[in-house]
């Protein structure tokens, strides 16, 4: 299992084709409390930069991206009724939706961890 | 653009964990812990609140009140030393310029009006008051709001004259060892107090403020969410200059002397306004589901026709919800009127209901 990051701040931990998608925790703190979250439906297909989730902080609504191509296979249905899990447990409970890549070398340009990290330090 | 302005606390809201943001030409705190946290602590507890971006204005000089008069449609005349009045700077159609507070205190009037219009607000003023009235903008004071159940408590723990204050009247005392002018007074839907203190004395009365564990401050993210909550309006939001006094529901602010002999600026509009009804309303509406509605999204009727737009709309922190208000037909303004609302392709159902959201729990003596 390996995790992968995005310039976009979404987190990606794929086991073979399987990628669960979440945002990081740099950006549920950047976001504040969050009230809303609306997660795709299963059978869903996505293209790489869809808008495939929304979440709504207390200031403001933002869209979740698609960080790559696949085909949904379950949106989390806990943050329906509990949005604050992102905020809680952003990079676990907190996740967004599982999708079956369609293209794996779509992971190439994504950051590891510590890429990842040392970057949000920059901004 | 220019550079936003810092506050006199800007360093002592960094040192309190602020996140600071651009707001109104001032770099202000949008949160410390998080809006939810802090809106709930203010509603049980007492927030401190940071409004010196907000403009502190004096005006002297003979008959100020009936200068004011003509302006704005509040009975000063009849307004006693150390009472204040939540009124409107109308311009001559009766649209509104600003929403403010107007104090009487001693030989002058005192205003404070909102942070976003003080530059437009003292223009006008200026151009449209005599020259013998003299007007002072009071860049000096820093301006402190303490909101909640425990802040009468808080604050008369540092200067127990404020006890005797009621809802909407001033004094001056001496806090922490410091001048100020406090007013019961706020922008939160409870009890609690203004305070108006020289720029240099803000941090110290700050520091006094939280050394009470009953006080955390709060940020500008929980000042929005609990004035929505509280039904109260904000200006360049709810209020503009298309939107009247009657039309924006704020008809308690016109004074019953006013109402019959007008003489206001755009008095002809507001009392045909108050005889015959506005074509529009501002009303409160409670949006079904978790998902907030903002403002800019449209009010439709049951067969799809825009009827208003949403003007402010949120996640309330207390009621564990989304609340809005907007500007609707009249015939549609009853409670209980069922109304969809269209946000970004998606339609909500939504239901006209009274205001405010969470009741006002404001001191107000009894017998007066």
């Amino acid at each position: 299992m390996s995790l992968y990051f995005t310039k976009e701040h979404e987190w990606l931990r794929v086991d073979g084709d399987v990628a669960v998608v979440g945002i990081s925790k740099h950006a549920a703190e950047a976001l504040g409390d969050i009230v809303f979250a609306e997660t795709p439906e299963a059978g869903r297909d996505l293209s790489k930069g869809d808008d495939a989730a929304v979440v709504e902080s207390v200031k403001a609504a933002s869209d979740v991206y698609a960080p790559a191509s696949g085909e949904v296979l379950e949106g989390n249905e806990a943050l329906a009724d509990n949005p604050g899990l992102v905020n809680e447990d952003p990079e676990g409970e907190g996740w967004f939706f599982k999708m079956k890549l369609a293209n794996q070398g779509e992971l190439d340009g994504m950051m590891d961890e510590a890429a990842y990290r040392a970057w949000c330090e920059t901004l | 653009m220019t550079q936003a302005e810092l506050l006199p606390l800007d360093e002592w809201h960094k040192a309190q964990g602020a996140r600071m943001v651009p707001f109104a030409g001032y770099m202000m705190p949008v949160q410390y812990e998080g809006i939810i946290a802090e809106h709930l602590w203010t509603r049980e507890h007492a927030g401190l609140f940071d409004v010196s971006h907000m403009g502190q204005i004096l005006l002297e000089g003979d008959n100020v009140d009936a200068a004011l008069e003509r302006l704005m449609p509040g009975d000063f005349a009849i307004l006693m030393d150390g009472r204040l009045r939540y009124s409107m700077l109308l311009n001559e159609e009766g649209g509104i310029i600003d929403d403010l507070m107007v104090t009487r205190r001693g030989d002058h009037f005192y205003l404070v009006v909102n942070g976003a219009t003080k530059a437009g607000d003292i223009e006008n003023l200026k151009a449209r008051l005599s020259d013998e009235i003299r007007l002072t903008h009071m860049t000096g004071q820093a301006l402190l709001a303490l909101q909640g159940p425990r802040a009468a408590d808080v604050l008369a723990a540092l200067a127990p004259e404020v006890a005797d204050l009621s809802f909407m009247q001033g004094m001056h005392c001496r806090i922490a060892g410091v001048e100020a002018w406090v007013s019961r007074s706020g922008y939160t839907g409870e009890d609690g107090f203004e305070i108006s203190m020289a720029n240099e004395d803000a941090a110290t009365i700050a520091d006094a403020l939280v050394a009470d564990e009953r006080v955390r401050p709060v940020g500008l993210g929980a000042r929005d969410s609990l004035r929505l909550e509280a039904g109260l309006p904000l200006y360049g939001h709810d209020l503009d200059e298309e939107v009247t006094p009657v039309m924006a529901g704020l008809n308690f602010a016109i004074g019953k002397r006013r109402r019959e002999e007008g003489g206001f600026a755009g008095d002809r509009r507001i009392m045909a306004e108050l005889a015959d009804g506005p074509a529009a309303c501002r009303v409160g509406i409670l949006v079904e589901g978790r998902q907030p509605v903002r403002e800019g999204a449209e009010i439709l009727d049951d067969e799809g026709n825009e009827v208003g737009r949403i003007t402010s709309g949120g996640h309330s922190p207390s009621l564990g919800r989304p609340i809005a208000m907007g500007y609707v037909a009249a015939p549609l303004s009853q409670a209980g009127t069922h109304l969809k609302v269209e946000q970004r392709g998606k339609l909500f159902s939504a239901e006209v209901t009274p205001m405010p959201f969470v009741p006002h729990r404001y001191h107000r003596k009894q017998g007066k």
